[in-house]
């Protein structure tokens, strides 16, 4: 545990040097605090946050988590020679960029409210689910990152099949969903609906906001079904755990994958 | 000592190393050649655990290496071609080795002094030229004072000075006992510098043995001569 901590302290000098992840937070400020320039209440700022976040997140985080990584390589050959087991370093590669996104993200949204103010007090909760959601999805990302970078030795490929990745989950996914939904319209589709659902991280952060926000008009068909079908508190619960698991499984892999690569 | 017994690797189709056995001993320079593609570095990272080997037994200092990571602790490493976090200073990166390595033994700088890093300390690693993150990487393998040392083509990007220190370095160190395992595609370096040869050939061992036996047997002069006498050898 202790090589852990002391690799993720270097890793994270290394990120914050390179100047990148400070412009994705300085992104994310600028654009919290235009919206509310514009005259936004702070609840209009979060729906259209919300769905940048939703966009934006998992692009940053495949794409760096994918750079990283690739970059990273001559580093980890390095460290493997001493005497340091694959699981620290790969815990420390991990934190040491998962951490900055989390951070430059929250920070980068949170600063404009801090200043700004909330209009009501009740919108605090969804704007902690704004950022757990994306936090959520900085880590889901980087972890898919990291497994496709590891097993995938080619670049150029590994980032091909990277932004393929962001591309199914945050727009083909969608489209899949409509045709199934059209397709088998005659048939009872709740329950398959609702697994296609858990099967999309970014579909599951948009329903962790959407139910917390409670408009159901903006819930999108995979959003309504969940409300109907587990209420607003269950669906919270099953959307929690489900995207718990989405971060949690792409690590394990990438771990293991990890530890049986050759470098 | 490093024991190699039924060492095999194949990447995919490709089959890298076909077994070897293999004993290197202490307190001796043994230079593995090869031509490009024999195995010769995947060798050294089986022996490092960056490879996984497919079948075979590992023996580090008379240690069975089986999951245990603390054997690397007794060798130092310096790779082909070396690149550390590019916007670390190569200061942060000597720390970062010390803190990681976390050994109370005293530091070997002698390298860090020769080669006059002292100035380059406050430089990003991006700045660097490749033949100044050589001596970087060379000063981190020996930094520790390890038993063994597994350099891997040590002088290449090497200017003539600096790569007659870090060869009398070797030579002296090689009088302290340490063990060397090299690669390197200069022959009259591993003339100079070497006991014993491992030739690979195609991820086999083709011949292993004493150098200066070795060139006699063939009655040239010139390793570089002796190896192709070897070669055309094996093909008639």
């Amino acid at each position: 545990m202790n090589s852990l901590v002391k690799i993720t302290r270097y890793e994270l000098n290394d990120v914050l040097r390179s100047k990148w992840v400070i412009l994705y937070g300085l992104f994310f400020y600028l654009l919290t605090d235009i919206l509310f320039r514009f005259g936004g209440s702070s609840s209009k700022v979060i729906l259209s946050l919300m769905n940048v976040v939703l966009i934006i997140i998992p692009l940053m985080s495949v794409v760096f988590g994918v750079m990283y990584l690739y970059n990273a390589r001559e580093f980890i050959e390095m460290m493997l020679s001493q005497p340091i087991n694959r699981k620290s370093l790969f815990g420390g590669l991990f934190t040491g960029l998962a951490l900055p996104l989390s951070l430059g993200f929250a920070a980068g949204v949170g600063i404009p409210f801090a200043i700004h103010g909330l209009e009501n007090a009740s919108h605090l909760g969804i704007l902690i689910m704004l950022l757990i959601s994306g936090i959520f999805l900085t880590i889901i990302f980087v972890n898919l990152a990291f497994l496709i970078s590891i097993v995938h030795e080619d670049k150029i490929m590994g980032l091909g099949i990277a932004l393929l990745n962001w591309l199914l989950f945050s727009v083909v996914y969608d489209g899949i969903v409509l045709l199934v939904t059209y397709l088998f319209a005659d048939y009872p589709l709740e329950k398959a609906v609702i697994g296609l659902t858990i099967l999309n991280p970014i579909d599951l952060a948009r329903i962790l906001i959407m139910l917390k926000f409670d408009i159901a008009a903006l819930m999108g068909y995979t959003g309504a079904v969940f409300e109907q079908f587990f209420g607003s508190y269950l669906g919270l619960l099953i959307s929690f755990v489900s995207l718990t698991v989405w971060a949690v499984v792409p690590f394990l892999l990438g771990l293991r994958a990890f530890s049986r690569k050759d470098f | 000592m490093i024991q190699i017994k039924g060492l095999k690797k194949s990447f995919g189709k490709l089959d890298v190393l076909k077994g070897i056995d293999l004993f290197i001993g202490s307190g001796k320079v043994t230079a593995i050649v090869g031509p490009n593609g024999s195995g010769k570095t995947t060798m050294i990272k089986s022996i490092l655990g960056l490879v996984k080997p497919d079948t075979g037994e590992l023996m580090v200092n008379r240690k069975v290496v089986n999951g245990d990571i603390n054997y690397k602790r007794q060798i130092g490493y310096m790779p082909q071609i070396a690149r550390f976090p590019e916007n670390l200073t190569v200061d942060e990166i000597l720390h970062m080795i010390k803190d990681v390595r976390a050994e109370d033994t005293d530091l070997d700088e002698e390298l860090f002094h020769e080669f006059n890093l002292a100035e380059e300390l406050k430089k990003p690693v991006r700045t660097l030229s490749g033949g100044t993150r050589q001596k970087v990487s060379a000063t981190i393998a020996f930094l520790f004072k390890p038993k063994i040392l597994i350099l891997d083509e040590p002088t290449a990007g090497l200017d003539p000075v600096s790569s007659r220190k870090l060869k009398d370095k070797i030579l002296r160190e090689e009088q302290n006992g340490k063990t060397f395992v090299l690669t390197s595609h200069i022959m009259s370096e591993i003339e100079e510098l070497a006991d014993d040869l491992v030739f690979l050939q195609e991820g086999k061992i083709f011949y292993n043995g004493r150098l200066k036996a070795m060139i006699e047997e063939t009655g040239e002069d010139k390793l570089e001569s002796a190896m192709a006498r070897l070669m055309e050898g094996d093909a008639a």
